[in-house]
């Protein structure tokens, strides 16, 4: 993986909400990078910031601390249109819109690029139609939003986002509310974006064994455990070769930002005494064999075959 | 898109015909040919001229714009809080120029001990002041909650709250008011196309017709916004900045609108519906040019009906507009709910 491939990398990033009361913090000491190519898993339990996480990268809402940077450049720089033309979003919820035709939806996915009267140019409706083609959606063209089922609806708005053509698609929770075969339809729809397109692909899911059997990369976020903590480093020792792996693809960038690798490599993406999340990174044989996926799944009566990458139920 | 353009065409022409009608039909009788003669500049018949140039035509004309203006003030308030029942008088602008000019009249009454419903034009210029003000005010009140608060839910809730508390200080300066005031105030409240004349009517026609064309600038917006604030943003929409822009335009169009005719219920908020039912889409590039279209035609309609024979011209607009207005709109979202079923 050359860092020629890298797309979108976050350094000691904090993410949170400002409040009355200051700031809450969910997630801090975030580093960690997404490639062009790959399909990145992002899981963990609820209420532990996966989407806050997921709302930070696409700037939906503002981080705390550290940096995220787009293609070399920070969040923040770009302007609205310019962001638009980099990252694409499908969202969990369904949008309420009555009496919107397929093709309109995914059309407007080309704004960004149309005037103030967001007429569509030859070559707009030549991506429309193209976008519409990959999805395998022609049949739907000119149903309305309101007739479609939640798994024609999603890959309507995945067609929304390939018509948008950003090199960076962010999706959260997109298998949410699917019945299982739609699931995996969706989930080997955009791993085929990210082979055929080239397309850096960050999803949300608590679909976890699909994640594992279909995901390049999985971001697994969960809990510090206090009682944990010895066996946490020593965890995170053995997954240390996938962290250093981050640290030289850093150590090969440009130098620009003045990032101390020493620290960055203490931070990534485990350990930090007040953090109330971390972060665990590696393929998805990498993320099982240290131990974090067990750590997040076995309970009583419920045991996770690192080998298999199964998860099994003891009856 | 040609069927819809086609539509488009059909309401522009039922203008022209509601037009001549309203021209054609009053309490006095004018030949048809006499109309047109004076239409043409002929001016042997003065009082026939005077009627038609004076009356029926102005009370036309404002009829058109100020619909176009509610109509199109009205989808951009439900589209902009996604909220079907959201009107132009949700966020309290007009409630805030009924508060304008409740305060003149009522006040000049009991204050300054002169009565503005006897002073005729100035009276009227007045009221149309104040009642610009009186709006302009609550809008800005808005406004500025709007870059305060995130959540739209909320801004309407503060904007209805808004305009309860203007309506409460409203009924307060009644209660000291005399009584002959609180008749002129009540009047005014009752809506009426006929009370713009002369010099007003063109001020008025002028400032609508630079607003209206300033509402199809936001067509791209519109379009945006339906898809929530999220998907609206990914797609390079400001989206503060474009709620509060739809915000000044829908306001700025009502607030003139109750200036010139007095608080209009009604076609604000129907409208909308009705075209969507019409043009069977959510596309503003539409449903824009639809709404002020079908509003202005609608105005005329019940414009006409308030001066049949028999009402002479006393019947209040607002109870025409719910009048005709309800019942058309009821069956025609009754009828599209129903073929939502069958499909």
């Amino acid at each position: 993986m050359s860092e020629n491939n890298q797309t979108i990398r976050l350094e000691n990033l904090s993410i949170g909400y400002f409040g009355k009361k200051g700031k809450k913090e969910v997630a801090r000491g975030i580093s960690a990078n997404l490639y062009a190519g790959e399909l990145t898993c992002l899981i963990g339990p609820n209420g532990i910031g996966k989407s806050t996480l997921m709302r930070t990268i696409c700037a939906f809402q503002q981080k705390l601390g550290g940096k995220i940077l787009i293609e070399g450049r920070e969040l923040s720089e770009y302007q609205d249109k310019e962001l638009s033309k980099k990252i694409g979003v499908v969202l969990t919820h369904r949008p309420q819109i009555q009496n919107m035709s397929v093709e309109e939806l995914v059309s407007l996915g080309r704004s960004p690029y149309t005037g103030f009267w967001g007429k569509l140019e030859k070559k707009d409706k030549k991506i429309v139609e193209e976008a519409i083609s990959l999805i395998g959606i022609e049949n739907l063209k000119d149903r309305m939003i309101q007739n479609l089922s939640d798994g024609e609806r999603q890959k309507v708005m995945i067609a929304k986002a390939i018509a948008q053509q950003t090199p960076i698609i962010c999706l959260d929770e997109p298998t949410a509310f699917l019945d299982f075969p739609s699931k995996i339809e969706t989930m080997q729809l955009l791993q085929r974006l990210c082979r055929d397109k080239g397309k850096t692909i960050f999803l949300s899911t608590h679909d976890l064994e699909l994640a594992l059997q279909i995901a390049d990369r999985i971001w697994l976020m969960q809990k510090v455990q206090d009682r944990n903590r010895s066996t946490w480093h020593s965890q995170s020792h053995n997954l240390d070769d996938g962290s250093n792996y981050f640290s030289q693809s850093h150590n090969s960038d440009d130098s620009s930002n003045n990032l101390s690798q020493s620290q960055n490599s203490d931070d990534s993406p485990i350990q930090n005494e007040n953090s109330t999340a971390k972060l665990t990174i590696g393929t998805p044989e990498e993320v099982a064999k240290s131990g974090a996926l067990s750590a997040f799944i076995e309970r009583k009566g419920i045991t996770f075959d690192s080998d298999q990458l199964r998860v099994k139920i003891n009856r | 898109m040609f069927k819809k353009g086609g539509k488009l065409i059909f309401l522009a022409i039922l203008i022209v015909v509601l037009l001549v009608v309203n021209l054609l039909l009053g309490s006095v009788k004018i030949p048809v040919a006499d109309v047109l003669s004076i239409l043409f500049g002929e001016r042997s018949n003065e009082i026939f001229s005077n009627i038609i140039l004076k009356s029926r035509l102005p009370q036309a004309l404002v009829a058109i714009v100020a619909g176009a203006g509610l109509a199109v003030s009205g989808l951009q308030m439900q589209t902009v809080f996604r909220n079907p029942l959201a009107g132009p008088s949700v966020l309290g602008i007009s409630n805030g120029a009924s508060l304008g000019v409740a305060i003149i009249v009522l006040m000049s009454g009991s204050l300054a001990g002169i009565s503005l419903s006897r002073m005729g034009y100035v009276g009227d210029a007045a009221i149309s002041v104040a009642a610009i003000i009186g709006s302009l005010a609550v809008m800005a009140l808005i406004v500025w909650v709007a870059r305060k608060v995130k959540g739209n839910v909320t801004l309407l809730i503060i904007g209805v709250m808004i305009g309860y508390l203007v309506t409460a200080i409203v009924g307060v300066l009644k209660f000291f008011s005399a009584e002959e005031d609180i008749k002129a105030y009540v009047v005014w409240g009752l809506g009426s196309f006929a009370r713009v004349s002369g010099d007003q009517m063109l001020l008025f026609t002028g400032m609508m017709l630079v607003l209206l064309p300033l509402s199809f600038l936001l067509v791209k917006t519109l379009n945006l916004m339906l898809l929530g604030d999220d998907y609206a943003r990914n797609l390079g929409l400001n989206v503060s900045r474009a709620r509060t822009l739809v915000i000044l335009n829908s306001s700025v169009l009502v607030a003139i609108v109750t200036a010139y005719c007095g608080p209009i219920m009604f076609i604000g908020l129907a409208v909308p519906h009705l075209c969507r039912a019409i043009f069977k889409t959510s596309d503003h590039r539409i449903l824009v040019p639809g709404t002020i279209l079908t509003g202005a035609a609608l105005a005329l309609l019940c414009s006409l009906v308030a001066r049949m024979p028999g009402f002479e011209g006393a019947l209040p607009v607002n109870s025409v507009t719910a009048l005709i207005g309800a019942p058309v709109i009821a069956s025609v979202i009754f009828k599209r709910r129903k073929d939502d079923v069958r499909e």
